[in-house]
């Protein structure tokens, strides 16, 4: 029973950060009905941006605190990312609007080529470290109530706990203010949210630089587990099982959906994985979005689709 | 308040409108004067949409100018549209599906809410204060269209006669000194249209907006409007108050059929 609350709870901590990352997909696709490709893209360049700020900052302005360094870093990365997303709407998403959604998806599937090399030519294309000060060791809790007790990640939790915290906040200001309430809005019907006099690209800018936010956030996180490098963009792979497990327009359901796939992986890893020689981690998620595709492909929690004939 | 109509608030001249080969609207030109009821009329066709979403700024005209309030524009965009006080109800409904009616009333107040981004993510008292002022003119607009039962309910699982009303109140949150309403009685019963002819004139009267309208119905809009331009082909085949209208032989022909 131990071990079987270990596994799932380490699920359930990975599972937060897939969500995290999927947010940052729903959040646009709900506001501007693309589905933007440069998500991956995005937490690299947060992270890579984070990653060499914090490096080069104590040379700069001689500051020596790790901490203050590491803040520094994240109100530039911050700021930079708000730059890319004023850009991205400037330059093209301004100039698209009310087209195809494939002609909106080729479009940031350009920008995420754009982003990734830009990154790189920028702040180099090495392996960077990102060290926000989480503690690496694992701890021991509830040992009075198993046998041996539950040996947690604390910084898998306090990751978890930073993403949770990040998704509720996020929820409230969509639910409760509004800003929030002329977001949905526009992610409903563009036409009638312009005619009532919302104004569409101040929204998606606001929308794409919390994404880009969203992105610096798993940025860290993600950097900071495994070294800020280019395979994070796979990183954002990973979501994509999310997504469409949660539904491509649902906050709740990127939640949900990420803690799913991240139990799901954990548990069929340890409890199946013996029975067919290992690896279902790398696969389940997929299998498990091919499974929903045919069968609700509107995602649990996503708007069913009703076309009229 | 008695309604007095006024100045010639908004003015349309020589407006024409084409899309590819096919000329929608062709030299249009009038005015709605303040405080009045104007009806756009016509057969299927005959280019009322395009017209009120020339004036909404939806669509932009090869020629021709919109005159408001003084003030000349070549052409309009929505977002300007609402800014200078015009707003609309569409056709085939064009609510926020996923949102709740309360919450679709609350977007029209979008233009008049003044608390900055960061006052609303911290959730402080000036964000607060303009949120409950707001909701209680909304709560107004509610009373008045008679729609306090649905508040809470998602529009998307209203039926067709309420989705508009919603529709209206939306309109109508956001104060408009001018309101434009696309076919407001289209596939409503008789009870609906009766209802929705009423709120019509109630808003015209107990606000004063100054209200455009297209309808296809003749009947109704006989009865509620001041003055009626009638569209046939794109092109305006009459122009004056309902009597005239009516007496018109273009007009008839254009409803009727003529005998050639």
């Amino acid at each position: 029973m131990g071990f079987f609350l270990e596994v799932l709870i380490g699920g359930l901590m990975t599972g937060m950060l897939y969500s995290l990352v999927a947010l940052g997909f729903v959040l646009i696709f709900k506001a501007s009905g693309v589905f933007n490709f440069a998500q991956g893209a995005m937490v690299l360049f947060a992270a890579l941006a984070m990653a060499r700020f914090s490096e080069w900052i104590p040379g700069w302005l001689g500051v020596e605190n790790l901490m203050v360094a590491n803040i520094l870093a994240f109100i530039i990365a911050a700021f930079l990312m708000f730059v890319v997303a004023w850009l991205i709407e400037r330059l093209v998403l301004r100039h698209l609007v009310n087209q195809e959604g494939a002609t909106l998806l080729m479009a940031t599937l350009g920008i995420a080529y754009f982003i990734d090399g830009l990154g790189q030519t920028v702040f180099g294309s090495d392996i960077y470290k990102i060290d926000v000060g989480m503690p690496k060791e694992p701890v021991m809790v509830l040992q009075g109530v198993f046998e041996g007790g539950l040996l947690i990640n604390k910084e898998d939790f306090i990751a978890a706990l930073v993403a949770a915290l990040l998704v509720a906040a996020l929820a409230l200001f969509f639910q409760k203010t509004a800003t929030g309430r002329a977001l949905r809005a526009v992610a409903d019907d563009h036409q009638a949210a312009q005619s009532i006099g919302i104004p569409l690209n101040r929204i998606w800018v606001i929308v794409w630089c919390v994404a880009g936010i969203v992105a610096l956030v798993a940025g860290i996180i993600w950097g900071s587990k495994l070294g800020v490098q280019f395979s994070l963009v796979t990183v954002a792979l990973r979501a994509l099982p999310v997504v469409i497990l949660g539904g491509l327009t649902s906050v709740p359901g990127a939640i949900i959906g990420g803690l799913i796939i991240g139990v799901g992986e954990k548990v069929s890893e340890v409890y199946l994985g013996p029975l067919v020689g290992g690896g279902i981690e790398i696969w389940f998620a997929y299998m498990l979005a091919l499974v929903f595709l045919l069968f609700r492909p509107q995602g649990l929690f996503g708007e069913k689709i009703i076309d009229r004939v | 308040m008695t309604r007095q109509i006024g100045e010639v608030i908004l003015d349309l001249q020589n407006v024409s409108l084409s899309f590819g080969g096919v000329n929608a609207l062709t030299d249009i030109s009038f005015d709605v004067r303040e405080h009045e009821i104007r009806a756009i009329i016509g057969p299927n066709g005959a280019g009322k949409s395009s017209m009120l979403n020339v004036i909404n700024g939806v669509y932009r005209p090869q020629a021709g100018e919109i005159i408001l309030r003084g003030e000349h524009f070549r052409q309009m965009n929505p977002y300007k549209a609402a800014c200078a006080g015009i707003a609309r109800t569409f056709q085939n409904i064009a609510l926020f599906k996923g949102m709740s009616v309360l919450d679709n009333i609350m977007t029209g107040r979008n233009l008049k809410m003044k608390a900055n981004i960061f006052q609303q993510a911290f959730w402080m008292g000036a964000a607060r204060r303009e949120e409950l002022e707001h909701r209680a003119k909304v709560e107004e607009i509610i009373d008045f269209l008679e729609i306090q039962h649905i508040r809470k309910t998602p529009v998307g699982r209203l039926p067709y006669g309420l989705q508009k009303r919603v529709d209206l109140a939306r309109a109508l949150a956001m104060e408009p000194q001018i309101l434009l309403l696309d076919e407001p009685m289209a596939g409503m019963n008789i009870e609906e249209k009766q209802d929705m002819s009423r709120f019509i004139l109630d808003v015209n009267d107990q606000m004063g907006t100054t209200i455009v309208l297209i309808e296809h119905d003749m009947g109704v809009v006989m009865d509620v409007s001041d003055r009626v331009v009638v569209l046939d082909y794109g092109k305006k085949i009459g122009d004056g108050s309902p009597d005239e209208v009516r007496g018109n032989p273009e007009v008839i022909s254009a409803y009727l059929g003529a005998s050639h």
